[in-house]
């Protein structure tokens, strides 16, 4: 078993050289295998029992086999190797082989796949990384496919996640996915979840570990309370929370493993949000990315349809377009204005105190959706305790917290040097990616040229921190107002603190005539502020014990 | 010490006085700054904003300048400074982005003079020209930087830093029109306060943010400036381009600098993140910090120096609410607790000794130890200089070679290649390192094996097999358990001292070895796989019963890391198998020699008879479940012996063997503590591979997460030699495959 295991594994290796021609003896041998599995297992009776249905039951190799050949048809970056599976696909289809097919359409559902998939056709850098994050993982995930639309960052953002999961780092490789399996299961995303299951198993991860948290070693048990918390309520870490962590004997975490560790925890979370955010579906080889069911008409739910792909959807943008005809230009007015009128109306230090906490307080009467509470699916939410501990909006309940001022504890004069001390280079790259999604502009809005954004960016970004109580004594909440219309704040409300509610519906509501590759920038700039947010809170707790 | 109060006295009429104190703020402090003729001291910070007098025994508050009912963000200062020519006059840096000046000499409780608004960000750093009384220098975290007229309402000039934040600016204090700004990107400029178009200047100092920067208060080419990289730098101004002269590595990033007054080489920092002391550097000696100030229990904000021509006071302000004041001759010289005299010992035994050159001269005339040969004096001397307040230090370096018989290490290289520690069951690695040890000429080392496996061996298993089965291939077994027995019964009586036992191992030792030299025989035979030397073995056969005989055992002791340890990652070195397969009689020749055995000659002649004859002496006294745990304590005190002896090798070698059986027994720090040095002797002689075995059967956490680290592979371009770092085998510069043949080796 184990070396078939490793077979396999090294089987869809060397796929990933740049070497066209090696890549075409990978390909051959992936094709002489398939086919002599294929005979020895002869042609499935027409008539296939009902087990095979939805994904592919367990133990039945050729199935994943050709569930993995079907995703490289559609998401290897080389040409010549999408050809080869589409054509062995076919002719293992020939032989009278069930074949599976995508479930879905594209990476996103929010996106059509089309203007994804082009990214690459069209830009050589987006290309190449591309290729290397194939050649680094066996895959190109889908949201790195949606992150296409900004290749500056997807850089720095596949840098850092490489690092995190698999270079020099103080945890064990099983540990740092299995936390990245809690933290993104804290928000029930089961996208994230699978994916790092897999990725776990392959590393040699316990599989009991998978049946739940209380399977898993009491060092990683106790990192649930602070998964809980970073996740939901991150205001709430104390110093007395580190210092559990730090010191339970056997089980305790050393401070470069837990610095380690939040940083994988505050990673997946904010992860998750983006995969909400811009409604990424599996991956075509993991479950629920494939079927081997023929398709019928059933199957097409409307989603689907109006996902970009039918022709109904051309028709909405065009309705969207004029009724909303003009929201850009208000908003470049309201900017225009503020730029001007700044020194004009000089609001009192008072005033300007309330505006934070108005905008505090309105952001948690902010309902993120009604409440349809559907309770968490079972497989995922064994991954963590206490699925009812969510966002509580502070403000309400009588819960004083202390704004944070972040003067007085950045990420810039102190988080930076306490990641970096602890688990050097990360800090860096984090730094980096901070200031990469801060600063990406393309000086454009839907289509407007030349707009300076960086007011609107500031908007966003510190009131995604006011969210979390953080305040930047020298911004006026006020520009938040006239920035940022309702309906894009019930987007971010819902992206940040509870993103599993967000639905397709919301996604289009917000900024109807921009393109969705600023849509997607909007969600990177939310996953990071809400990742150096939480990272704020936990260092903060952490620099605390450690004085 | 005693030069620095001369120099005190030295200052004359206003001379300074004091001692280290300090007080307790009501908030943290985020910056301070003294009035020129060093009689009061601001304070200020987000939720404070005082005056203090600084009296001679004590800080006096006199004043609080943050009034109103409700404080206004104004009152929240990032930096604040006391103009040095116009002592009613102090500026704010406000974290909203306000500059604010003050008055003292305002009738009203609210001394609030001017306030700009201009910038949109946080304002990081103010200063006031050093000999100009209206104007006002701002740097802010909007990118720009703003000159100030104190007469006007509004600023005058306005610097543009690219959008990068600017961290600090200081005016020069010789070039009446030049300043310096230091940037968060790491750029450093310099400007010319007329031409406000563009900078004069540019160069970069750090590795992100650069914190902080200060102009030599003498020299007037000298900037220094402290960033996040936790590096401070002098650089020379006065040539083209700006040079980097010193540089100190501190450990920590660098928040404030400020040179010393009247010590052209020496300046002080501190740091905003986990460091809370103050460093007073020399910057020619960046090794060590000069002077060390070690009170505050948080991060220290603000430092400054009391008196601008008086080096003995400094005073600063902490996140943990205090302020003092630090008397120079109060603070800590981590050079006083430095130790002058290095020892080092080279790989093969070699000394060398470096020490001060007092300490070596009064003995140069004699040769000092027998063995050292040759010795090579060294002197190292620094020219004096007069301002320097370090002892002269001139080292003499010595070294000692060894005689290269006496203390050949390479018995420990072999030993280490040659020892099986995993694979096998228990028995076989004590028989086959006993052999080793044999071969090695280490004849205690070798006993100490053997008695482990008789010790550690279960007799009840062994007893299973059945009587007869096994006696033509391991005969001996049975034969060495009499022998435990006997060695039981002498060692539990007496208090079994190890000299003892090894001088009666010595005898023990000759009666095994033809059975050790018999087994190890059969295991070069199982591996050779060819078996040619002995057909009338049934391996097979043998080898099952073997198996199953120490599985069993095996089970009994739950020791499974020995087993399930997969091999292949260290193909354990075939030496084994390649030494000289010397026939048997050879290797007992070997076994026999006077060497090895001493006096007792006669011992060769025991048969196995007689053995046989000894089972059925000892059987009365067996009792079949004497536990081997019974065995610990004096394992225990085996292994300490040999640990202190310099053989750590033995300690973690058997420790590995034994495994659960010992492992309990000793207290986890010992245990980690013989792993690393074991493993740091492994690397010096480069034996990575056995090093690397040994971490990985150690079972100490803090042992097998060492080689979990700096797993990375670096790759080179094979055609241009550039490594190729983001993208796979292909190389950036010419875009060609960098790899003409390279396989995967996972």
């Amino acid at each position: 078993m184990e070396v078939q295991d490793q077979e396999s594994v090294g089987r869809w290796d060397r796929l990933g050289s740049r070497d066209p021609s090696s890549r075409a003896d990978a390909i051959e041998n992936i094709c002489q295998e398939v086919m002599r599995k294929v005979e020895t297992i002869g042609p499935i009776p027409p008539v296939a029992p009902l087990s095979l249905a939805s994904g592919s039951p367990p133990g039945n190799d050729l199935n994943d086999i050709l569930a993995h050949v079907l995703m490289l048809s559609r998401r290897c970056p080389f040409e010549d190797v999408r050809e080869r599976c589409s054509q062995l696909l076919r002719n293992i289809q020939d032989l009278g082989i069930r074949i599976p097919r995508p479930l879905g359409n594209g990476p996103s559902r929010f996106i059509p796949e089309k203007e994804i998939l082009q990214i690459s056709k069209v830009d050589s850098r987006t290309q190449s990384i591309f290729e290397d994050a194939f050649a680094a993982l066996g895959r190109l995930d889908n949201i790195s496919l949606v992150m296409g639309f900004h290749p500056q960052y997807l850089e720095s953002f596949l840098r850092t996640q490489h690092y995190l999961l698999q270079m020099d780092g103080p945890l064990p490789l099983h540990y740092r996915h299995y936390i990245g399996i809690m933290a993104a299961a804290r928000h029930q995303c089961s996208y994230l979840v699978n994916l790092h299951v897999n990725d776990f198993l392959q590393v040699g991860g316990d599989p009991k570990w998978l049946n739940g948290l209380f399977e898993a070693p009491q060092k990683l048990q106790q990192l649930g309370e602070l998964n809980k918390i970073l996740a939901h309520r991150p205001w709430l870490l104390t110093k007395e929370h580190i210092e559990g962590l730090l010191k339970a004997e056997e089980h305790s975490w050393s401070l470069a493993e837990l610095i380690h560790a939040v940083v994988l925890l505050t990673h997946y979370h904010s992860l998750a949000s983006f995969t909400f955010g811009c409604g990424i579906t599996p991956e075509i080889h993991c479950d629920g990315g494939h079927t081997f069911r023929p398709p019928s008409l059933s199957q097409y739910c409307v989603c689907d349809i109006a996902n970009g792909n039918g022709h109904a959807n051309h028709h909405d943008d065009l309705l969207g377009n004029q009724d909303m005809c003009g929201e850009v230009e208000v908003l470049m007015e309201r900017m225009k204005q503020l730029q001007e009128c700044r020194d004009d109306e000089e609001a009192s230090q008072e005033e300007m105190a309330t505006r934070f906490e108005r905008e505090k307080t309105e952001s948690m009467l902010v309902v993120t959706s009604e409440d349809e509470e559907s309770a968490p699916p079972r497989d995922i939410s064994r991954h963590f305790e206490d699925p009812s501990y969510g966002y509580k909006d502070f403000s309400r309940r009588g819960e004083q917290v202390p704004t944070f001022r972040a003067q007085d504890y950045s990420w810039e004069d102190h988080g930076f040097s306490l990641v970096n001390r602890l688990y050097p280079d990360v800090g860096q790259m984090l730094d980096e990616k901070f200031h990469m999604v801060y600063n990406l502009t393309y000086n454009t809005m839907a289509t407007h040229k030349d707009v300076d954004t960086s007011m609107l960016r500031r908007a966003i970004w510190n009131y995604i921190h006011c969210m979390f109580g953080i305040r930047y004594d020298d911004y006026d909440y006020g520009e938040i107002n006239q920035l940022l219309d309702r309906s894009f704040k019930i987007y971010i409300k819902t992206i940040v603190c509870s993103p599993e509610k967000t639905t397709k519906r919301m996604y289009e509501s917000f900024w109807r005539q921009f393109q969705h590759s600023e849509k997607v920038h909007v969600n990177l700039l939310l996953m990071e502020a809400r990742m150096q947010a939480e990272l704020l809170y936990a260092l903060r707790a952490i620099t605390r014990y450690m004085t | 010490m005693e030069k620095m109060s001369r120099v005190t006295t030295a200052l004359g009429s206003n001379a300074i006085s004091g001692r280290t104190m300090f007080c307790h703020l009501d908030a943290p402090a985020n910056a301070i700054s003294v009035c020129r003729d060093a009689t009061q001291v601001v304070v200020a910070g987000r939720n404070i904003f005082k005056i203090y007098a600084l009296e001679e025994e004590q800080f006096v508050e006199k004043l609080n300048l943050r009034v109103g009912r409700k404080p206004s963000l104004n009152f929240s200062c990032a930096d604040v400074m006391w103009h040095q020519m116009e002592e009613n006059l102090l500026a704010t840096a406000a974290t909203n982005g306000a500059v604010v000046t003050w008055n003292l000499g305002k009738p009203s409780r609210n001394k609030q003079d001017q306030l700009f608004t201009e910038h949109k960000r946080t304002v990081n750093k103010v200063c006031f020209h050093p000999t100009e009384v209206y104007m006002l220098l701002s740097g802010s975290q909007d990118g720009f930087m703003k000159c100030f007229d104190l007469r006007k309402k509004e600023s005058v000039s306005t610097f543009s830093g690219q959008s990068e934040s600017v961290r600090d600016v200081q005016f020069s204090m010789k070039d009446y029109f030049t300043f310096a700004a230091s940037f968060e990107n790491g750029n450093v400029q310099l400007w010319d306060i007329r031409r406000p178009d563009r900078y004069e200047r540019m160069f970069t100092a750090h590795t992100g943010p650069v914190f902080c920067c200060d102009w030599h208060p003498d020299d007037r080419g000298w900037l220094a400036t402290g960033g996040r990289d936790k590096m401070v730098k002098v650089w020379d101004m006065t040539t083209n381009r700006a040079k980097e002269i010193y540089c100190v590595q501190t450990i920590a990033s660098v928040a404030r600098v400020k040179w010393r007054p009247e010590r052209k080489f020496h300046l002080a920092t501190c740091s905003m993140m986990v460091d809370h002391n103050i460093y007073v550097w020399d910057i020619r000696r960046p090794f060590i910090p000069f002077a060390t100030f070690e009170e505050h229990k948080d991060v220290t904000t603000g430092i400054v120096w009391r008196h601008q021509h008086d080096p003995h006071f400094l005073l600063s302000g902490s996140k943990d609410s205090t302020l003092y004041q630090h008397m120079f001759k109060d603070a800590t010289r981590p050079v006083d607790k430095a130790n002058p005299e290095g020892l080092c010992f080279g790989l093969l035994g070699d000394l060398a000794f470096a020490a001060k050159e007092s300490l070596i001269t009064s003995d140069a005339n004699r040769k000092p130890y027998p063995g050292g040969d040759r010795r090579y004096p060294m002197f190292f001397f620094k020219k004096p200089d007069p301002t320097e307040q370090f002892a002269h230090v001139s080292s003499a370096l010595s070294v000692f070679e060894t005689d290269l018989d006496s203390h050949r290490m390479d018995w420990f290289v072999k030993t280490a290649q040659l020892y099986l520690l995993s694979g096998k069951p228990f028995a076989e690695l004590c028989d086959h390192n006993a052999k080793v040890a044999q071969e090695l000429k280490r004849p205690q080392v070798s006993t100490t094996w053997t008695m482990l496996r008789i010790m550690f061996s279960d007799p009840a298993n062994l007893a299973t097999p059945g009587p007869n089965h096994n006696l033509g291939k391991l005969g001996t077994l049975p034969l060495m358990n009499s022998f435990s027995l006997k060695e039981l019964g002498s060692g539990m009586g007496a208090e079994s001292r190890l000299e003892r036992s090894k001088g009666e191992s010595r005898q023990d030792n000759i009666h095994l070895e033809p059975g050790n030299s018999y087994i190890s025989n059969n295991e070069e035979n199982e591996e050779t796989e060819g078996s040619e030397g002995h057909p009338e073995y049934m391996f097979g056969d043998a080898e099952l019963d073997d198996d199953d005989l120490y599985s069993m055992e095996h089970d009994n002791q739950t020791e499974e890391q020995e087993y399930t340890l997969p091999q292949e990652a260290f193909q354990l070195r075939h030496e084994i198998v390649d030494n000289p397969s010397a026939p048997e009689h050879l290797q007992q020749d070997k076994a026999d020699s006077p060497h090895v055995s001493g006096n007792e000659a006669e011992v060769t002649c025991l048969t196995p008879i007689e053995s046989f004859s000894l089972i059925s002496i000892s059987q009365p006294l067996f009792s079949p479940h004497l536990p081997a745990s019974f065995f610990c304590p004096i394992v225990r005190e085996m292994l300490s012996y040999y640990a202190e002896q310099g053989d750590v090798q033995m300690a973690v070698s058997v420790l590995i063997v034994l495994g659960d059986r010992i492992r309990k027994e000793i207290d986890d720090l010992t245990q980690e503590h013989w792993y690393m040095s074991y493993i740091d002797l492994l690397q010096r002689f480069e034996l990575w591979n056995v090093s690397n075995e040994v971490i990985k059967l150690s079972t100490c956490s803090a042992i097998t997460c060492l080689n979990q680290t700096s797993t990375t592979l670096h790759i080179n371009c094979s055609n241009c030699k550039r490594p190729m770092s983001n993208k796979g085998w292909i190389c950036d510069r010419y875009e060609h495959c960098g790899t003409v043949s390279l396989r995967c080796m996972c």
